[in-house]
This record gives C-alpha cells, structure tokens and sequence, in this order.
C-alpha cells in the first residue's frame, strides 16, 4: 500500500494542562484535496501549524511524502518549508509591501529569484486569481477583503508549491466572493496537481473544494471519507454538523438563557 | 501566608519573564545575527530607527545642554568657579546625558513602533505567513532592527553630543556672557577621548536593549488591540528601565579606573 503524500500519526498538543490535539491521524493521497471540517476552537488550525512546524507536538508522528518532519531545523526545514503555500485566514498580507512585492516575496526572499523576473511571475499570478496588473502596485490596505483573499491566494501558489493549505479561505466574504474564492481555489490545484488540506466551518465550500472530508472533533478526527458520501456518513457528529443543528452529540459551551 | 504566597508568585512570574526573554535572546543572536543578511532591512531600519530619530534627539540634546549650562553657572558662582562651566557641560553630556536622553527618547520612538509593528504582524499571523515562504522571521524581523538600532545609536549619540555642547555653548555666551573662543577652548582642552567613546559604547548597549525588547514584546503579543498595546507598553517601560540600570552598571565599569 502506497503511503499518503501527508501523514500524520497520532499527533499530541498541549498548551498547558488544555489538550487541542488528542491524537490526530490522518492521511492525505497526492493530487488530493482534503477539507477538514470541524467547530470553532477543536484544533484546527493548531493542525496545521504542526503540520508547518510553527508548532511542535508534544507527540506523534507527521510525515511528508515519507520523510519525518517533525524537529526539523535550519536549512533541512527552511528546503520543507519552501514546497508549501499557505492562504491564512485573514490573508495575513504584509502591510509594508505592494501587493506584487507579497505575491513575489517567497520567491525573492527564499529562492533569491531576481526582482524583475519574479515581478513577472507575481503579474502572471495575479492574472491567474483575476487581479490585472494595475493592482500589483497597491498596497494591502487599499484592497477589498474578497481581493486580500484573492493576493494571498496569488503568494501561495506563486512559488508552484507541491502543498497548500487553506485556512478558512472563505470566512468573512459575501457569498458570490465565496464561491469565487473556491472556484479559484480549484483551478489553481488542479492547475499545480498540489496536494492541499483545507479547514473550514463553511460547508457549500467544503462541498465545493473538497476530495476527502474529516471532521475533526475535541481534537481527533471522528470520521474521514469522500465528499460525495458525507451525507451519508451515518455518524451524528458529521450530521449534526453539516446540517447546523445546536441539538446533537456536540454540545457547546453556551449557558442556557 | 497570604503574603508569602504572593511574593512567591510575583517572583516565579519575574523569573519566568527572565527566562524568556533568555530565551528569545538566544533564538535573536543565534538566528538573527548568522547570515543569511538582509541587508535592504538593516538599510530600511537604519533610516527610520537612526534617521528619523534624529529630530527628537537633537532637540532633546540642545535643550539639556542650555539647561545643562545654566543650572552649573548658577552652582559654581556661588565659589567663583564660573569657568567650569563648559567643561562640565561636555563632560555630562558626553558620558552621561547624551546617551541616556538618547537613549530614552529612542525607546520611547523605536521601541514603541518595533513592539506594535510586530507585535501586529503576530495578531495578524503575517509573523507565521514569513515561516510558509521559507524566511526565517529572527532573520527578517529581529536581526536587521537589532543591527541597525546598535549601528545608529552611537552616530544619533554623536550628533547629540555635538548639539548639546552646542546648547552649552550658545547660552554660555548669549546670556552668561562667555567669550565664545575662550568657551570652545575650555570644552576642547577639558575633553578627552575616553569621555566621547565611553557615551558611545553605552549608545551601542542601549540600541541593543531598545531593539530586543521591542521584538521580544512584538513576538509574544497576543488578543488583538488589546495585546498590542500592552506590548507597547511593556516595551517601553522595560527598556527604559533596562537602559537606566545598564547605564548604571556601565559607567562604574567603564570609569572603575
């Protein structure tokens, strides 16, 4: 049996006596496209970050394409670090540069690409998310959330990344910006043939972006299985969810009125 | 026992914040200050930690020294030593007030702006979007304001030396009626060498000092707004205190002989 392009095995995290991650395994095929869905504050994003090695677990295994990558450091993890793109969730841009210098800024500062050329591949970047190159010369803070999205969308595939995470891409835009995100989103990968993990709480952009969906829960993943088959899953948790019930298995910590 | 167990705690917690910025340090001088260099940061810090400093400690500098001048005149009239008065002016200005002054001001300018500037880039994860293009942020961030504010300090010290005499010098001679020529030779014959350079080494210190406990608190800021001003403010105050008590340690240092 192949072995997935990202695995993790049972992965432990702490921050003090609060435990975010009990155990998290998972494994993501090449090519894939894996949404992970799950409520606010059950250790989704702490996911990724492990992932990335901005954090690091207390314990566990995560390996990419079958090399161990949890404790890399220097140079070892600067080469890991350069075949990811990452779109965060508030698209994270850098407010001291023009919006050309963000898409570019991997490129130049972590391949020592010349400026001018990766000037070029940041237009053609910004093309391909449907910005014209008049809006290379702006700055972040003059830019609309749906096109923050869109310019972070540009930086994190502008390096040809084999992964790519997507930290709720759609949170905070209007629905038609939404879906335009997630079309985006498709093509880019499909575009890259990148293996990408998604978070989100928005289901029409799972429904839309996803290969595999699991659904994380009080720090473990609950159930994993194609798209097509979540509302079938038979599993109350996935049900509760997808549907938007407060009445379920999971309760939220909200004092009745 | 209630007492007991609050000075406990207060203790733990200081020793806890020391082993921190401990910390924090070794990660700024182990990964900031090795190549790679980033040399267009150190030149962009340079201009706004030195550059533009250079209004507010200019003024700072020529206000002491007037004040400087007038305050000795009237002390030393009282046994006839008038002719003191601008030696004494060069001399506390060059060992203790130009730096110092200086040196508060910066921290009260640079270290301000380092702790919000990154302390928002935390809040708003473009500290961890540095980590997914391959850039190490104490590389980026930390090392060129470490370098440029250890650079700058003794040329803005430099400058304030010069005016501040400057500030002794026009007061000397337009209200307490010194010969000008016989007032730059009482400043040039007194001053000796040690003197400036001894200002200036502390300059370097406190520049240290200014830049990692602005970075220190502008990485560790945390909750939005709320936490970057907090951040702010502890950067402020700790390297204003810091200054002061490292001020003190090196002038029984560098005047022990």
């Amino acid at each position: 049996m192949t072995e997935g392009h990202i695995v993790l095995d049972g992965v432990h995290k702490s921050f003090g006596a609060k435990h975010v991650l009990n155990g998290v395994s998972l494994a993501v095929p090449k090519g894939h496209s894996l949404v992970v869905i799950g409520g606010s504050g059950t250790g989704k994003s702490v996911m990724l970050k492990c992932i990335l090695g901005i954090l690091r677990p207390d314990s566990g295994s995560i390996r990419v394409a079958g090399d161990e990558v949890v404790g890399l450091r220097g140079k070892a993890r600067d080469a890991y670090l350069a075949r990811f793109g990452m779109l965060f969730q508030g698209a994270a841009l850098f407010d001291s540069l023009s919006v050309w210098e963000n898409v570019a800024f991997g490129l130049i500062q972590g391949r020592h690409m010349a400026r001018p050329k990766a000037r070029d591949i940041a237009i053609e970047k910004l093309r391909q998310v449907g910005l014209g190159p008049e809006v290379g010369a702006l700055f972040p803070a003059e830019l609309s959330g749906g096109m923050q999205k869109r310019v972070g969308l540009a930086r994190a595939i502008a390096a040809d990344p084999e992964i790519i995470f997507f930290d709720e891409p759609t949170t905070g835009l209007d629905p038609i910006m939404a879906d335009v995100i997630n079309n985006l989103i498709v093509d880019c990968v499909k575009r890259l043939g990148a293996t990408t993990i998604s978070i989100t709480h928005d289901m029409a952009s799972a429904r839309k972006i996803a290969d595999d969906v699991a659904m994380i829960h009080k720090g473990q993943i609950i159930w994993q299985g194609p798209a097509n088959t979540i509302d079938s899953s038979g599993n109350a948790f996935v049900d509760q969810f997808i549907h938007g019930r407060a009445d379920g298995p999971i309760v939220m910590d909200v004092l009745k009125p | 026992m209630n007492i007991l167990a609050h000075i406990g705690r207060a203790s733990l917690s200081l020793l806890e914040e020391v082993g921190r910025v401990t910390l924090f340090l070794k990660d700024a001088l182990v990964q900031g200050l090795t190549p790679k260099i980033f040399l267009r940061q150190i030149l962009i810090q340079m201009m706004r930690i030195g550059y533009f400093s250079l209004p507010v400690v200019g003024l700072t500098a020529f206000f002491t020294g007037g004040a400087l001048a007038l305050q000795i005149y009237l002390g030393s009239s009282r046994f006839n030593a008038e002719s003191l008065v601008a030696s004494i002016v060069a001399l506390g200005i060059t060992r203790e007030l130009g730096p110092v002054l200086a040196g508060l001001m910066v921290a009260g300018r640079v270290g301000a702006s380092i702790a919000a500037e990154l302390g928002t880039m935390r809040v708003t994860e473009q500290i961890d979007a540095l980590v997914t293009l391959a850039t190490n942020p104490f590389k980026y961030l930390v090392g060129p304001r470490i370098i440029a504010a250890v650079v700058t300090l003794p040329l803005l010290v430099g400058i304030a030396d010069t005016i501040g005499i400057m500030g002794g010098y026009i007061v000397g001679t337009r209200s307490l009626g010194f010969n000008g020529y016989a007032y730059i030779r009482n400043t040039a014959d007194f001053l000796e060498i040690d003197d400036v350079t001894s200002g200036l080494i502390k300059a370097a210190v406190f520049g240290f000092i200014i830049a990692v406990m602005g970075c220190y608190h502008g990485f560790n800021s945390r909750g939005g707004a709320q936490g970057v001003g907090r951040a702010t403010t502890n950067a402020v105050v700790s390297s204003a205190i810091l200054i002061l008590a490292a001020n003190f340690a090196l002038t029984s240092l560098l005047f022990a002989d």
